[in-house]
């Protein structure tokens, strides 16, 4: 049946559904850029949330009193509230308040203000499983404060709490797709456009669920890689720290 | 600040509470099958749940909506009330975690109990609720708590494609006609904050004071 072949749909279609999935695929363009879209969102919004995520771990288990009591707030904020209320909030009270940005900018600051909460939270309880007597032996043998930090307690606390940021990430790639609420053409949000070219909800939605799938997928396994080329030593022994 | 606002997003808070609710039962139940499932001793049903398990988790809860919101359609049942249709989505989606997380908490009941209770004789069924389901349960409240706040969160997503009137679809509806997005989002930030912060507290709180055994 052709798309948007009018007045017969009803009636024909309510007993017997034929499912055209061709139709969507006619529009795999569409749904392709809106991917790579999502993969772009996604990629910034990783990057940059484990960066400052790990910041703020740092910060919120040696830093200040003063700056311990702000980055915990923040945290608590952030993981306490929806990421759509939080991007309408920024990305609509930012347009309010006459900030103009490109709309990829502000939906990556939206991201990237949620996601950072939960990878501080992820790397704080990696940071807080180093054992002490881990510490005083790298005191023991001499390593100055910066060898510490980043030998004996960062690169220890990533390796154990990887796993948990890998799927941190892939969430947040599956939340993404709430950011077409703010107008962001990422893939959910082409969804709009190809239903109104092919009169088919259901089908959209269907073929939308084998994309996000295979992300999912895609991230997964790029997840995997990463983490054997990162991991040297559990790649050798094979056991968890 | 206008009274009728405010009215308007305490009215969306109860539409949360009630979605939240109803997601908590509906998809602890079929979680709750989804985790008994994966345990089974009949292969087929366990790689049926396992295999729900990963093809939900990795779609988004938007795109679920979407497919129970439109898919009865086909069947020619085109008004789908918006809260049935959202708390079936929000079910889907959150069996395939809360079974996850309880598959888990069944999987590390200590092995030797499992065997001591084979070896005693009980049934399959004796087994699971007098040995091994008293004893997840205390593993599995405080993920359980936390997973609560995550759908308190996540029934915001319903207000999309689905459009239930709760508190985002409100927020949204009121800074349609305001134009103030930092006072009325900023305001139905902190209702989402104020039913999500006590119950993230507690999963803390349960997880120090169920955990004394591994300490």
């Amino acid at each position: 049946m052709a798309p948007g072949d009018g007045a017969g749909r009803h009636t024909e279609e309510r007993v017997n559904y034929t499912f055209d999935f061709g139709a969507i695929l006619q529009h795999s363009d569409l749904l392709l850029d809106g991917a790579w879209t999502t993969l772009v969102l996604a990629f910034w919004a990783t990057i940059s949330g484990f960066l400052m995520g790990t910041l703020c771990a740092v910060g919120a288990t040696s830093g200040p009193r003063w700056l311990r009591a702000i980055l915990i707030g923040y945290v608590e904020v952030a993981r306490n509230t929806p990421l759509l209320i939080q991007s309408y909030f920024l990305i609509f009270g930012l347009a309010s308040a006459g900030v103009r940005l490109p709309i990829m900018v502000g939906a990556v600051i939206a991201l990237v203000v949620n996601v950072t909460a939960y990878t501080a939270e992820v790397m704080r309880a990696g940071i807080e499983s180093v054992r002490k007597g881990q510490l005083e032996a790298a005191e023991c043998l001499g390593l100055s404060r910066f060898q510490i930090f980043m030998n004996i307690i960062l690169r220890p606390a990533m390796e154990r709490v990887y796993p948990s940021l890998a799927s941190l990430f892939v969430l947040l790639m599956l939340g993404s797709s709430v950011l077409s609420a703010v107008g962001v053409e990422e893939l959910f949000g082409t969804s709009n456009r190809v239903q109104s070219l092919t009169y088919r909800n259901f089908e959209t939605f269907i073929v939308l669920g084998g994309f996000y799938l295979a992300l999912t997928v895609l991230m997964r396994f790029v997840f995997w890689a990463l983490g054997l080329v990162l991991f040297p030593r559990q790649r050798k022994l094979g056991t968890a720290l | 600040m206008n009274m009728n606002f405010l009215l308007l997003l305490l009215d969306g808070l109860k539409g949360t509470v009630i979605l939240s609710l109803l997601t908590f039962l509906v998809g602890g139940t079929a979680g709750f099958i989804v985790a008994l499932s994966r345990l089974s001793p009949f292969a087929p049903l366990r790689i049926a749940a396992q295999l729900w398990t990963q093809v939900v988790q990795g779609i988004p809860l938007l795109v679920i909506m979407g497919i129970v919101y439109f898919g009865p359609a086909i069947y020619g049942i085109f008004a789908v009330p918006p809260l049935i249709a959202a708390t079936i989505a929000m079910a889907i989606w959150a069996s395939a975690y809360l079974g996850e997380i309880w598959y888990g908490c069944l999987r590390s009941v200590n092995k030797p109990q499992w065997e001591a209770a084979e070896c005693l004789g009980l049934t399959r069924w004796q087994r699971m609720s007098r040995v091994i389901l008293p004893q997840a349960l205390r593993l599995a409240i405080p993920p359980t708590v936390g997973f609560m706040v995550i759908i308190v969160k996540n029934t915001s997503i319903s207000s999309l494609v689905v459009g239930y009137a709760e508190l985002s679809y409100n927020a949204k509806v009121i800074n349609n006609s305001s134009f103030e997005p930092f006072l009325y989002f900023g305001l139905a930030g902190l209702f989402y904050f104020l039913v999500c912060y006590p119950l993230s507290v507690q999963a803390r709180a349960l997880e120090r004071k169920l955990n004394v055994a591994n300490r």
